[in-house]
């Protein structure tokens, strides 16, 4: 280099820049471009704000999402449970705005025009993009349980598995329940978000009636033939801390409710509860759907795990609990943050006209409370397999908290601080 | 011309073969650990969680191993660390110890 002219070194460079690019080595150029991310939640966040810091500011990011404030679905349960309270999960996106230069509209999404490359908004307008990602979490299928299917039996009957109003009313219907009511949480068939999710709220309202209500109980009617995560843990909680207040009905499939009654429809049976709270089975967000990229089950979208893209349609990326997962993969707020970065990641290459990272790596933990201060974990760590083009699951690593213990619960704060950050700070 | 020939033969060798890595790698990796460790490794203060920002290669990379060990006993760390190749842990390590 020293005994070259800075001329002839330029000349080199480019020639050197034309043969990477043909050969798909890592070249010297600069990613520029504009992305739009669909959703502000664990996922898009996180790819917005990694997008604007890996590139050094040179790609430009408009991010869409519906609400004024992100809230964490992560620790909701303490809030139905009365320990912690909105404000405690509600994070702003200023942030986002101030500190990273992401564009954040609150708007929403009407249809993604992906032959175009362009959005349009509900508020009017369109924006075209370079590359476009959905992160757009999941919907419910109403129609798969009819009586919940309209206005009114939702306004009575929450599911609060998306945080926000749900989560206040479920809190409110909780508190105004009688002692010696019964408040009975139906969980969907998997895959659903978040699987130790509602086992965690069967625990922590649990823990509330204990101290609160004595004589009432928590019923789980589980559509699955046994506990999804951390089974384990949870049974030997129920049966330490919750023998007289937490039953737990395998099978128990809801097809169809009584709203006025407050009565669950299984198939053989019928519950009713004082507080009913049904998670109905859902899938990818309907603007994945509505997108025309391809589903599987007609449900998650299918994407290449090198750069989250969907298999169908170039330039949509899609990440977080709308996608098919690989392997033992759960649908998470933790995963989601690893898609995000995965992405932009790959994005960032792609728009600098590079392969994106062929061995890419994400992991999961989730942490789940079983009282209001006692916590239980699990992880794993997934990495790129090239033989079947998906991230697997690393035989031998990860796996379940020892015991439940107050050292978990503080590690799950501690988490659930630094995770809301490293999205949004 | 030379320069040229030797940029363009390690390219191609590169991208021959299978695994060629990405110049962002031990980014992309250490990236994996900031949803506990905060981003770049700046953990949130007061948060319980260990900052891996600016700690020296040998530090960081001596905990990891007594994680994967068992020696160091831990609540989570040990199932996560065995998860890494030791090629990977190193990366992740000189990252974090570039960090300011």
């Amino acid at each position: 280099m020293m005994l070259m002219k800075r001329r002839d070194f330029l000349k080199a460079a480019a020639a050197a820049g034309a043969m990477a690019s043909l050969y798909g080595c890592a070249g010297g150029n600069k990613a520029g471009g504009h992305v739009v991310v669909v959703g502000g939640g664990f996922g898009g966040a996180t790819v917005a704000k990694y997008l604007r810091m890996w590139s050094e500011g040179s790609v430009q990011v408009t991010l869409i999402e519906r609400n004024p404030a992100f809230v964490s679905c992560p620790i909701s349960n303490l809030v139905i449970a009365g320990t912690k309270s909105m404000e405690d999960i509600t994070v702003s996106y200023d942030n986002l705005k101030s500190k990273w230069g992401v564009r954040v509209l609150q708007d929403d999404v009407l249809a993604v025009d992906t032959a175009k490359r362009s959005v349009k908004l509900a508020k009017g307008g369109e924006m075209s993009y370079d590359r476009i990602v959905l992160s757009p979490g999941i919907d419910f299928m109403f129609d798969q349980i009819p009586g919940l299917n309209n206005a009114a039996a939702q306004e009575k009957i929450m599911h609060a598995w998306k945080a926000g109003p749900q989560t206040v009313t479920l809190r409110k219907q909780l508190e105004a329940m009688k002692d010696g009511g019964t408040f009975a949480i139906a969980i969907p068939k998997a895959p659903y978000r978040c699987p130790p999710g509602p086992y965690e709220r069967a625990c922590v309202v649990a823990d509330y009636f204990k101290k609160n209500k004595p004589k009432s109980k928590v019923v789980i009617l589980d559509a699955n033939e046994d506990v999804q995560s951390k089974k384990g843990l949870f049974v030997k909680a129920w049966n330490d801390l919750y023998k007289d207040t937490i039953e737990y009905r395998p099978n128990s499939e809801v097809k169809d409710i009584e709203v006025a009654s407050n009565t669950a429809i299984l198939e053989f049976d019928k519950f009713k509860a004082d507080v009913l709270n049904v998670i109905p089975p859902h899938r990818a967000g309907n603007i994945a759907a509505q997108s025309g990229i391809k589903l599987i089950n007609n449900r998650w979208v299918d994407v290449d795990w090198l750069t989250m893209e969907s298999t169908s349609t170039p330039g949509v990326h899609v990440i977080g609990d709308a996608i098919f997962p690989a392997p033992t993969m759960p649908k998470s707020g933790h995963m989601a943050n690893q898609h995000g970065k995965l992405t932009a990641a790959a994005i960032i290459n792609l728009l600098a006209g590079q392969a994106p990272n062929p061995t890419p790596v994400v992991m999961n933990t989730c942490y789940s409370f079983v009282d209001a201060k006692n916590a239980i974990h699990v992880a794993s760590i997934h990495q790129y397999d090239a033989a079947t083009k998906l991230v697997q699951p690393v035989k031998g690593a990860g796996g379940v908290s020892a015991a439940r213990n107050e050292l978990e619960g503080k590690a799950a704060m501690g988490w659930a601080k630094n995770i809301w950050a490293d999205m949004l700070a | 011309m030379k320069r040229l020939t030797a940029i363009a033969a390690v390219c191609l060798l590169a991208s021959a073969g299978a695994h060629a890595a990405d110049p962002n790698l031990g980014r992309n990796l250490a990236a994996t650990c900031a949803n506990c460790h905060g981003t770049n490794g700046k953990a949130v203060p007061g948060g319980g969680m260990d900052s891996l920002a600016g700690e020296s290669k040998a530090k960081l990379l001596q905990k990891l191993a007594d994680f994967k060990s068992g020696d160091k006993p831990a609540s989570i760390m040990h199932q996560i660390t065995k998860g890494y190749t030791d090629e990977q842990l190193s990366l992740i390590a000189d990252y974090y110890a570039a960090q300011k």
